[in-house]
């Protein structure tokens, strides 16, 4: 375990998270983040070989509904809260350069 | 006049009787809130007309001979992580400032069904992400009995209405310890039931392995009540689980005579303030007077359980708040370059520190060559832990342990240092890793006046022999009676 974060490693987890940070906002995580991680690193005083993981505190199965058409909102109502919209459609930037749609 | 009844039981049996309205129940609260609030900030939002419309047409209903339900009349608050489909549905966060539900949760639903109000939505940590509701990006909640200090977190804000009566009851959701720690900061009583009893459609996600909603009362008779209209299976979350749902209120009879109580002194050890442990320690005692049988037992993981917690819940953070990209709902910056750019400042420009700091720290526990070393390693970590529990409780029906390791901490004390409020939650955050009930009940005073709680913890499932001992334990004892300074008197006054 790496127990202590340099700033071009915490740009790099900024920008796969998709969060723009500033500045100063590196600095104070790089800092945050690798007390955590040092605080963290304790796990390592237990031995885990051959113990299970638990992803989930119950013994969950994949549920699924019967497979019959049902009510669903309407595309007003999944449209209600967009930022922007076009008729049916959530309005974003382009996101190819050459227009290909 | 005669004073109207202060609990939901009361206010229920009297509302369904006749005795009283739904309309002045409802009244009273939104007179309450009006006078308190200004100070105290524990919602977020309140809709005094709807409410009153709400109880009008109960009370017409009632007139017409419709059969009351369990809640009939009865004002709550509920967290602003639960969608509404009136008013707004914030979290706390500005990146849904202006977001409006199409769909109630399944929570809301159920305590509409039941008679109940909702007169309002109560202050949070961002996302649910904190234990001193600092965090929230609109408001600072204070704790109704020292205005200088946090009310806790991260449901702050309906611990700190409870307190200080503005609702006789009202909903937090628990993730680490957020329903317990503040109901025990404010001196009130407050139950994470079992992961899985409460359906959790509607619930803004945090860590969707350990979030459970559940209820805030000054009794545990209330928190009952509240449990047996909220609880049961509900197909929109494939989590929540098809068992019976029990008559919590008719299980709080049950003597503790006999109980077995576990005791571990791994909750007793460094960083417990002596006050806190005195009192705890005492209510074992009272439980014991009463017949209990007090057992030593031994938890040897718990000591690893906030380092296994923020690995686990940061990591599921960053998965489930990837949904808040600026697109479909929510908060969406100016003039973005491109499609990424559009998410990256949306996000970064409308979230807090806090929430900033857990994407990142999941992102990072999820990264590819650190999974094996973090997440993987904090999942098993999380098996020990839930084994301890499973062990413990082939021996005892009730484990009994602080809330948390002080009473309220002054405003600033920890929001600079990340860990150090972490550190708050060591006592309840296994309960949420493996799965189990607990509960959180008023049990003393320190010398600063301000509240002390005792937790109790059972097996999943075992809400009925765990509210029993809380409830039985609530009429030996007076604590839960005292209620806050009036506000005008507050030692936390300017």
């Amino acid at each position: 375990m790496a127990s202590t974060l340099d700033e071009s490693t915490v740009r790099h987890v900024a920008s796969l998270a998709r969060l723009e940070v500033s500045d100063d906002e590196v600095a104070l995580y790089a800092k945050q983040m690798s007390k955590i991680l040092h605080y963290v690193e304790q796990l390592n005083e237990l031995d885990t070989s051959g113990v299970e993981p638990t992803a989930h505190p119950l013994p969950v199965t994949s549920v699924l509904r019967d497979d019959t058409v049902r009510e669903s909102f309407e595309p007003d109502r999944a449209l209600a809260n967009a930022p922007q919209r076009k008729d049916s459609f959530f309005r974003v930037p382009k996101v190819l350069d050459q227009g290909s749609a | 006049m005669v004073a109207l009844p202060e609990t939901a039981s009361d206010i229920a049996d009297a509302v369904s009787s006749g005795r009283s309205t739904a309309e002045r129940n409802v009244r009273r609260a939104s007179d309450r809130i009006g006078a308190a609030d200004e100070t105290l900030k524990a919602f977020l939002s309140h809709d005094g007309d709807r409410a009153l419309a709400r109880a009008a047409a109960i009370d017409e209903a009632k007139r017409k001979g419709d059969a009351p339900g369990p809640l009939t009349g009865v004002p709550v608050a509920i967290k602003d992580n639960m969608c509404t489909t009136f008013g707004t549905t914030t979290a706390g966060s500005r990146i849904l400032e202006p977001f409006r539900s199409e769909y109630d949760a399944h929570v809301v639903t159920r305590l509409e069904n039941a008679g109940a109000i909702i007169v309002g939505k109560t202050n949070l940590d961002e996302f649910a992400m904190g234990s001193s509701t600092e965090n929230s990006a609109f408001a600072t909640t204070r704790n109704p009995w020292d205005t200088s200090r946090v009310p806790g977190g991260s449901s702050g804000g309906s611990a700190a209405a409870v307190a200080a009566g503005l609702v006789p009851a009202a909903l937090g959701s628990d993730t680490g310890g957020s329903v317990r720690q503040p109901a025990s900061f404010c001196g009130v009583v407050g139950l994470k039931p079992t992961y899985g009893r409460v359906s959790r459609y509607g619930l803004v996600a945090y860590g969707s392995s350990l979030d459970q909603i559940g209820p805030i009362a000054t009794t545990v008779r209330d928190v009952a009540l509240l449990l047996s209209v909220i609880a049961g299976h509900d197909e929109r979350d494939s989590t929540s689980v098809d068992a019976p749902v029990p008559d919590y209120v008719a299980a709080l009879d049950q003597s503790v005579a006999g109980v077995r109580i576990g005791v571990s002194e791994e909750y007793f050890g460094e960083g417990l303030d002596d006050e806190v442990s005195r009192s705890v320690r005492t209510a074992i005692e009272v439980l014991k007077d009463a017949g209990a049988e007090i057992v030593s037992i031994h938890l040897p993981h718990l000591k690893y359980a906030i380092a296994c917690y923020y690995l686990i819940a940061t990591a599921e953070a960053s998965s489930n708040l990837a949904r808040f990209d600026g697109v479909r709902y929510g908060f969406r910056a100016d003039k973005p370059k491109d499609i990424t750019d559009l998410y990256a400042s949306s996000r970064g420009q409308a979230f807090g520190a806090e929430v900033k700091l857990r994407i990142m720290l999941g992102t990072f526990a999820l990264s590819s060559g650190y999974y094996d070393a973090y997440y993987l390693k904090a999942l098993a970590v999380r098996t020990l832990i839930k084994r301890d529990f499973e062990e413990a409780f082939s021996q005892v029906d009730v484990i009994a342990s602080p809330v948390a390791p002080t009473t309220a901490f002054k405003f600033g004390d920890k929001s600079d240092d990340p860990l150090a409020m972490y550190l708050s939650d060591i006592y309840t955050i296994s309960a949420n890793l493996s799965g189990i009930c607990a509960m959180s009940v008023p049990c003393g005073f320190d010398s600063n006046g301000l509240p002390i709680g005792l937790q109790l913890m059972g097996p999943p499932f075992g809400e009925e022999r765990l509210l029993s001992v809380g409830h039985q334990y609530q009429r030996l004892t007076d604590h839960h009676t005292k209620r806050p300074p009036p506000l005008a008197e507050n030692r936390g006054a300017p």
